[in-house]
């Protein structure tokens, strides 16, 4: 496979297929591994990195579940690449930078992704649509078992999986969902949400991971700790929290059509109109505008859209696609009007 | 305007709140709206608060002195460096700084002990001292929940496991 090829091929977390897949955009289960007795990527020399790279190149091919990855070393790659797979969640911004020894394992269907030599020597995830950890997990699992059979891995039976992190030890797991709560924002509620997640133990993160603000009304929400739980545990503590918070996102909704209807229906009718006439517009402003339209979408307010463009629409209109698309370089002003063009273009045929 | 609940001090916070399907504004004093809130902190079933986040700043500042110059002997990090960038240097460093990593991973997890998956290369005597050590830890968990029936089945479990490795000794 070729980086580009994914240009022509919608991932499977953005297929709006799963459970709950109208307030829930996807699951995803990350496990951090380490080899024994080599040096963590940022402790490791240049030596040591090369050789960590090697070993888990080769052992990659053998198992099974990964025979349809390609892996591509990072060095190889230019500052759009890297950018694409950033956008597209296949990896971390971290991984992006400095470049030396780093590499990354996507199979053709983007629902496996393996960083080698990011913090850990290992950083695997399985993304899933829609809410659907258990299922991310028994794949992950499975590669993680495969994976265990040719690696010699740093564990210990008292701390789990030793990582270079100690946030991380224990089961060296993150599950994460990805919600769409535009009705508990609006509602002006999401705060004490999120305030509550917090006291729980859990983190959330914006649509693009750590260190990026929630925009849009999109928010990930993952586990803390990993150390002391199970991972069926773990998982089964996401769930229970992530349940209540889409009943709650629910009641908003079911609040907000009842008793300010017309204001809805205005903001998300609106909402399209900027899009399907804009000539310029900021990643910053699509986001938030087709944020709305998603919610129309799912409130019946728009009935002839379907929530998979809208999906793809939230990927494909950052900087390194739209530049991957053009297959040339844009300045920002640049992208604002192809940005434009290409929503215009999407939603016509709608 | 003066506060919908107690209707006697000014109103500070403006909050939307929906139950039933109705959505209400309320216009609240700052003393309602912390008692309105730890109401509804309620509702979201904050009983289950599971263990907080430590930081690292919480250390001994006394202990960690003396442990400055503890070195891993795999990749030569030592303890200052790992305050420093909270980062390990390798696997070995978890038995470098054993001492001290403990503490702090409880304060960070809540647990000191491993209960979940393991490697399939790891070696039998090993798989079997985890499998011994994930029963007394859910034994003990058992006991803190006052699961008794549970816990005496664990209790059977590991004696029957225990028995077993003495055999194969």
């Amino acid at each position: 496979m070729k980086l580009n090829d994914l240009l022509n091929h919608t991932s499977e977390w953005l297929k709006s297929t799963g459970p709950n897949s109208d307030i829930v955009i996807s699951s995803r289960i990350r496990l951090a591994r380490n080899l024994e007795d080599l040096a963590f990527p940022q402790r490791a020399d240049k030596k040591q990195g090369e050789q960590t790279l090697k070993i888990i190149e080769e052992a990659i091919p053998k198992v099974n579940y990964l025979k349809q990855t390609t892996i591509f070393r990072l060095a190889d790659l230019d500052s759009v690449d890297k950018q694409f797979l950033v956008e597209r969640h296949l990896m971390s911004m971290e991984h992006a930078q400095k470049t030396d020894n780093k590499a990354i394992a996507v199979d053709n269907d983007e629902i496996v992704a393996i960083m080698i030599n990011e913090e850990d020597h290992i950083r695997m995830q399985v993304m899933q649509s829609g809410f659907n950890l258990f299922e991310a997990w028994n794949i992950i699992n499975e590669i993680d078992d495969s994976l265990s059979k040719e690696l010699p891995i740093a564990f210990s039976s008292e701390w789990g999986y030793l990582t270079a992190c100690p946030t991380n030890t224990g089961t060296g797991m993150r599950g994460s969902v990805m919600l769409h709560l535009p009705a508990l924002v609006m509602a002006r509620q999401i705060d004490r949400v999120l305030a509550a997640i917090a006291k729980l133990s859990f983190a959330t993160r914006g649509l693009f991971g750590e260190g990026t603000q929630a925009s849009g009304n999109f928010f990930q929400i993952s586990n803390q700790v990993s150390l002391g739980h199970s991972e069926d545990e773990i998982i089964n503590s996401i769930n229970g929290i992530i349940r209540q918070i889409i009943e709650q996102e629910n009641q908003a909704r079911e609040a907000l059509l009842s008793k300010n209807k017309a204001i809805v229906e205005d903001r998300i009718n609106r909402s399209l109109g900027i899009l399907k006439s804009a000539h310029i517009i900021s990643s910053q402003e699509t986001i938030e505008l087709l944020s709305m339209v998603r919610l129309g979408v799912d409130l019946g307010v728009l009935k002839d859209i379907n929530r998979a463009v809208i999906n793809e629409l939230f990927i494909i209109t950052q900087p390194a696609h739209l530049q991957k698309i053009e297959n040339k370089k844009l300045s920002s002003q640049e992208r604002d009007v192809k940005r434009a063009e290409l929503i215009r273009d999407r939603l016509k045929i709608l | 305007m003066l506060c919908d609940i107690c209707g006697k001090n000014p109103a500070t916070v403006h909050l939307t709140e929906i139950i039933d399907d109705q959505m209400n504004e309320l216009h609240l004093c700052e003393e309602c709206a912390r008692q309105k809130s730890a109401q509804m902190e309620q509702q979201f079933g904050l009983s289950d608060l599971l263990a907080g986040m430590a930081d690292f700043g919480k250390l001994d500042t006394k202990e960690t002195e003396t442990l400055t110059t503890v070195k891993c002997a795999n990749c030569g990090l030592t303890f200052a460096d790992f305050k420093k960038i909270g980062r390990l240097g390798c696997g070995e460093c978890y038995d470098s700084f054993r001492r001290h990593l403990g503490p702090l991973l409880k304060r960070i997890h809540g647990s000191g002990q491993h209960l979940g998956k393991s490697p399939l290369k790891v070696t039998k005597v090993l798989k079997k001292r985890t499998d011994l050590q994930e029963l007394r830890a859910k034994l003990q968990r058992a006991i803190e929940t006052e699961a008794f029936e549970e816990a005496a089945k664990i209790r059977d479990q590991i004696k029957e496991l225990e028995r077993k490795q003495n055999e194969t000794k």
